[in-house]
């Protein structure tokens, strides 16, 4: 039992943290509600769809921009777009500001700014992606260890 | 010899008388005969002659004359009895021509003289012509010197030039000796010399203007000859040589006042000028009427061409004068504007960047308010609470302020509880009205209607104004509270006689007053209460802090409301009211056009609060989709997902009750999706309800929305309470329009 207090409060903690320095905002919490025993696994099916989408966007970008010739920036707004999407759907804050920097940049068709932004979309990400997984990682350790996930409010 | 039948002559031939006789009758014969062949020879040669006639039968007497002498000749020897009585025939003959031809000469001799006469009277007709052709000659020449002087004058729109080409042009046809024009002065009473044909640089001679030669020059329109010695004649320095004669003319000087439109100037002009020109003095010319004709229309129009260079004076110092003011209107307008931007910018400036500290202040403060605290500590907390609270509150009154009077504000019109309104200031003010040990009473009437139609938040803002107000200067005492409706006699206050308000069947007036038992305010101070930052000069109020602005900002929302306020008092110490009356609307069910909003306080069901409810939802964004999928399943309802417009439309059908879809999909519109699936159920009852989904608000978006038929809006993200609440909404009404 100790073991099970001793997790769900460094669970608790870690969350609370995750919230404090903002890479987590009100709508991570509003999917954590979701998440009951009929769909036992939404927030990590929906994180890892996150993920992925993330992912492909980013490469989309990168390829895009790194064109000589031309830069496209229409596609280059619709992949941000769909990234700020996504991102305010899972309650990302930092990624989903950083989208929202990366869009004006691409309307005065900026290359430089963008592939800065795309450079911080990035690193955001991997931010994000890390600290997740540990949060997931604790999660199975307090099911696994017997207890139940605590709710955060 | 008495056997020859001849006749002797009486007197024998050989005497003397009947030699003389003789010969004088021969020299007549002859001159007799020769008379007529002279006449018929001078006839023949000129064929004029109109009376050939009577020369036929002249001549027939002189050759009858001229045989009958003729015959007599023999008649003077012996002669037969023939001779006589040939001799006899022709002065019988003679006899009658002599007397048809004196009876003829009675008719033609008057005739021969009245062709004399005739001949008289054209000599003079002729002579007649001659003079005429000569004035007209003279006339002609007068009007071509007329129009060439006009022309030179004319042709030019400065004043000097015009006055110096009239003296040479006028000089030169007119060979005059000197020219000169006498110009009035400023004072108008004395002439001055100003122009000299002659001489280079006129002196300034002046002559007093009263003089009779001048006012008789100046009485008449016509040129007048005047003496040589008369000051204005006397130019010249005094020459040996008698000066020739002198005339003297009025030019008129018109002025820009004298131009009406509608009636052109009677000379009642009082100004004039004298042009004087003098004949050189050592010909005998004399001035004829001709020149003083030409003189006089030089005077005119140099006169016109006078008033003409004076308008274009006057227009072009009017077009710079104009210039000069437009140029700083300019200045003063871009100076405006560069104020008002800097005005702009700087309220944009402070609304964000004031705000988001003052946000981070009081929001960190209320949280280290709840943590563990020392006592110390929390006072100090509670200390920096309040005073941001104030200062949060001045930045927003100076905002609204200057808000309002940009005329920028609008009011949020919306159903509203009254009575709530009032509880809530009363619950607000209860609190610091009961540290002062005040008493709050507050008396609604009974026909104050429940609920009314305004800016509820402002016009709560106006009554916690008021009634604070009322707090913070009353040291002692009670606080009333009295809102009622206001009737219509009493709508017409004699002390606010500028406001007529007239109700309606929609609205009403509600009247508020605020009486306190408090410090009071000085009559003089009364107008000033509703000014900016101006405030009463008395330590207790010094000391209660606030801005000032209170009042003028409620003043401004209640004349928003179309309303007015006012206070009343009767002097220090003796406390104050506060009335205002704002025009309210009643609402009423039926009534309403717009969409009905929703109940503030959501509603809580259960989890699963619509079970088995079919909905469809369109995103394009994985994530997203994922959300609200999982957000509708823990509701309950039953969720199909599609990733397309195509698929929408495919998938869509009666079962499903309600449609969300993400608006901001690229290619194909959300928009066009719900005008399909609108075309694609025409039965209200089997359409499915059309939500949008989207991350914007604004105008736009909302108009698109509602022009293609959609039932509301929706503003990610969405929580789950929101969703709940929209759902049971939706159905409810089947109509949201917006829920953020």
């Amino acid at each position: 039992m100790d073991v099970v207090n001793q997790l769900q409060r460094q669970f608790i903690d870690y969350s609370a943290s995750l919230h404090r320095e903002g890479f987590l905002d009100d709508q991570f919490t509003q999917l954590q509600k979701l998440q009951d025993d009929n769909s036992p696994d939404f927030v990590v099916e929906v994180a890892s769809l996150f993920f992925e989408d993330c992912e492909k966007l980013i490469n989309n970008m990168a390829r895009a921009l790194e064109q000589q010739q031309g830069v496209d920036f229409k596609q280059v707004d619709a992949s941000v777009h769909q990234l700020k999407g996504s991102s305010s759907s899972i309650g990302a804050m930092r990624v989903k500001d950083v989208c929202i920097a990366f869009r004006s940049f691409c309307e005065a068709q900026n290359r430089e700014g963008c592939l800065r932004c795309l450079q911080q979309v990035t690193h955001e990400y991997s931010l994000l992606k890390n600290k997740l997984q540990t949060l997931f990682r604790l999660q199975q350790q307090i099911l696994a260890a017997g207890g139940s996930i605590p709710v955060v409010e | 010899m008495d056997s020859c039948n001849c006749i002797e002559p009486q007197w024998p031939p050989d005497d003397l008388l009947m030699k003389y006789q003789y010969i004088s009758d021969f020299f007549i014969a002859l001159a007799y005969f020769s008379i007529p062949l002279e006449l018929i020879y001078f006839v023949k040669k000129s064929a004029v002659f109109p009376y050939r006639w009577v020369l036929v039968q002249f001549g027939a007497f002189i050759v009858l004359c001229g045989a009958t002498h003729l015959i007599n000749l023999w008649t003077f020897t012996m002669h037969t009895r023939t001779v006589a009585m040939v001799m006899t025939t022709a002065k019988v003959f003679t006899a009658v021509v002599s007397c048809a031809t004196a009876l003829m000469l009675v008719h033609i001799i008057p005739d021969l003289l009245s062709v004399k006469t005739r001949e008289l009277f054209l000599k003079n007709k002729a002579a007649e012509l001659d003079r005429e052709m000569g004035l007209i000659r003279t006339q002609e020449e007068t009007g071509r010197h007329v129009r060439m002087l006009t022309h030179e004058i004319r042709s030019t729109l400065d004043r000097h030039t015009i006055l110096k080409t009239t003296l040479v042009e006028l000089g030169r046809t007119l060979a005059l000796e000197e020219c000169a024009l006498w110009m009035p002065t400023r004072t108008g009473l004395e002439l001055q010399l100003s122009y000299t044909l002659r001489q280079q640089n006129p002196v300034g001679y002046t002559v007093p203007i009263h003089l009779p030669v001048i006012n008789q020059v100046f009485s008449s329109s016509h040129a007048v000859k005047i003496s040589p010695k008369c000051p204005v004649a006397r130019i010249r320095p005094a020459g040996k040589y008698m000066p020739g004669e002198v005339v003297a003319v009025r030019v008129p000087l018109l002025h820009l006042s004298n131009f009406q439109i509608n009636d052109w100037p009677e000379l009642s002009t009082k100004r004039y000028a004298l042009m004087v020109l003098m004949l050189p003095s050592d010909s005998a010319r004399q001035w004829h009427v001709h020149e003083l004709e030409l003189v006089e229309v030089v005077a005119d129009q140099v006169a016109v061409a006078l008033s003409h260079a004076a308008i274009l004076e006057e227009s072009m110092r009017a077009r710079d004068l104009l210039m000069e003011q437009n140029v700083a209107l300019d200045l003063a307008r871009r100076e405006a504007e560069t104020a008002i931007r800097a005005r702009n910018d700087f309220l944009a400036v402070m609304n964000h960047e004031m705000r988001t500290p003052m946000h981070a202040i009081i929001a960190l403060s209320s949280l280290l308010q709840e943590t563990e605290l020392t006592p110390e500590q929390r006072l100090m907390v509670e200390t920096i609470l309040k005073s941001s609270n104030l200062l949060s509150t001045l930045i927003n009154d100076v905002l609204d302020l200057s808000r309002l009077e940009d005329g920028s504000l609008q009011l949020d019109l919306g159903t509203f509880n009254l009575f709530a309104v009032f509880r809530e200031v009363l619950n607000l003010i209860k609190p610091i009205a009961s540290v002062k040990k005040l008493h709050v009473s507050l008396n609604l009437a009974p026909d104050l209607p429940e609920y009314a139609i305004g800016d509820e938040k402002r016009l709560m803002q106006t009554i916690l104004n008021v009634v604070g107000n009322a707090v913070k200067f009353s040291k002692e005492g009670s606080i009333s509270i009295t809102a009622f409706v206001a009737k219509s006699e009493l709508l017409r206050d004699s002390r606010t006689p500028e406001f007529f308000p007239v109700p309606s069947d929609n609205h009403f007036y509600l009247r508020v007053q605020v009486k306190d038992s408090g410090v009071g305010i000085s009559p003089q101070d009364i107008p000033k209460l509703f000014t900016k930052f101006a405030q009463t000069q008395s330590t207790a109020t010094r000391n209660s802090g606030g801005s000032g602005l209170g009042l003028a900002i409620c003043k401004r929302f209640v004349n928003l409301m179309e309303g007015h306020i006012w206070i009343e008092s009767e002097g220090l110490g003796k406390g104050c009211t506060a009335i205002f009356m704002v025009k309210l609307g009643i609402p009423e069910r039926s009534n309403e056009p717009k969409l009905p909003f929703m109940p503030k306080v959501p509603t809580n069901h259960g989890p699963t609060a619509f079970p088995g409810l079919k909905v469809l939802v369109m995103d394009e964004n994985g994530v997203s989709r994922m959300v609200t999928k999982g957000l509708l399943v823990r509701l309950g309802c039953d969720v199909t997902m599609v990733s397309s417009s195509e698929e929408c439309l495919r998938v869509v059908s009666h079962e499903h009750k309600v449609v969300f879809m993400d608006v901001c999909v690229p290619g194909m519109d959300g928009y066009e999706v719900a005008i399909r699936i609108n075309e694609k159920f025409t039965k209200r009852h089997e359409r499915p309800v059309i939500v949008a989904l989207t991350g914007n608000t604004d105008k736009v978006t909302k108009e698109n929305c509602m022009r293609v038929g959609m039932d509301g809006i929706i503003l990610k993200p969405v929580s789950l309470d929101k969703m709940r609440s929209v759902l049971s909404d939706l159905l409810e009404h089947r109509v949201l329009f917006e829920a953020i």
